[in-house]
């Protein structure tokens, strides 16, 4: 296998990643659904937490992603 | 349009100069994303310019400028607290800037022949300045305000010597890794949204040149994903600019109060 097939397959095996943040997102937004919908009133106070939730989830995905990159044009 | 035109997705991020015809390594050269980023500031000072006539009554233009400064100082006020006024100028900035500019280059100026938008927060040269200027307000302000007593921002309180000894270096590899995340964040979710969009937009050219029904409705379907896709990308947007005033002001909010 010469290094440009090589390339985009590693490149393709880093985009699972990107799923799996996928699945982690829906599991912080699916988690503060369930539990502001048991109690609506303590949810406003929560959404800060929400997003700092969400910035770490998604992180992880961006990370998958720059990895792709690196590994599609490194040289 | 081509007949069998080439994808290249990565095309319109490219820095051309504006002007000349080479691009050189010179910071005085005017590029696109210069030319960008002035529209987006132009953009930004008419909207902020329009809402701050100071009307007794306020119309609907000075309630959205209204919306906007309680919300970003609703942020700074949460994540650090009575001291977050100060540091509202440059939370405010960062928050405005990265949610025009992701916002100006999602709207369709492409419909004007010759007019190329850009997205000046697809590159991660705009978003990493950033997001080292968020992180040396953290340090000036921790060694300023802490002395050199900022370092047990790294050391878990309470907590037994071994377990000190064993958090504080993954404490301080996950402090030193924040410019790098804060930055990209914002980039990434740009940059992967905007492939995204290009490589729809060419499924839509291909299959009308494809000539056949079957190339009409994966056309049709393409389009309407694009409608979709460009709303996400409006969302997306708006929670990234959050995100980048939210983790500023929760970072700011360890050098100031030190848990």
């Amino acid at each position: 296998m010469d290094l440009a097939s090589a390339q985009v397959i590693g490149a393709g095996l880093a985009a699972i990643g990107a799923g799996a943040a996928a699945a982690g997102v829906g599991s912080v937004f699916g988690n503060f659904l369930q539990g502001a919908l048991r109690n609506p009133a303590a949810a406003p106070g929560q959404t800060t937490v929400l997003y700092i939730g969400f910035a770490a989830a998604e992180l992880l995905g961006l990370m998958a992603f720059a990895v792709a990159m690196i590994i599609l044009y490194a040289r | 349009m081509a007949a069998a035109a080439k994808m290249d997705p990565m095309h319109q991020f490219t820095i051309t100069p504006i002007g000349s015809d080479q691009l050189v390594a010179s910071p005085f050269q005017f590029t696109n994303s210069a030319l960008w980023m002035m529209i987006v500031l132009a953009a930004i000072i008419l909207f902020m310019w329009g809402g701050t006539r100071r009307q007794l009554v306020p119309g609907r233009w000075q309630a959205a400028v209204e919306g906007l400064t309680g919300f970003v100082g609703d942020i700074a006020k949460q994540g650090i607290g009575p001291e977050g006024r100060r540091y509202l100028p440059w939370i405010f900035t960062a928050f405005v800037f990265i949610l025009f500019s992701n916002w100006m280059g999602a709207m369709p100026f492409g419909i004007v022949p010759g007019a190329h938008p850009f997205t000046v927060t697809s590159q991660f040269s705009v978003t990493g300045v950033m997001s080292i200027l968020s992180f040396a307000i953290v340090l000036g302000v921790g060694f300023w305000k802490h002395g050199l007593h900022f370092f047990s921002l790294f050391v878990p309180k309470g907590a037994p010597l071994g377990v000190k000894l064993f958090v504080a270096p993954i404490e301080f590899v996950s402090f030193m890794v924040r410019p790098f995340s804060l930055g990209l964040r914002p980039f990434v979710a740009m940059f992967a949204g905007h492939v995204l969009l290009e490589v729809f937009g060419n499924f839509v050219v291909q299959g009308l040149n494809a000539g056949s029904v079957l190339g009409w409705v994966i056309s049709a379907l393409c389009f309407v994903f694009i409608i979709f896709v460009n709303a996400l990308e409006l969302l997306v947007g708006g929670i990234q600019a959050y995100v980048f005033a939210l983790l500023t002001a929760l970072y700011i909010n360890d050098a100031v109060n030190l848990h």
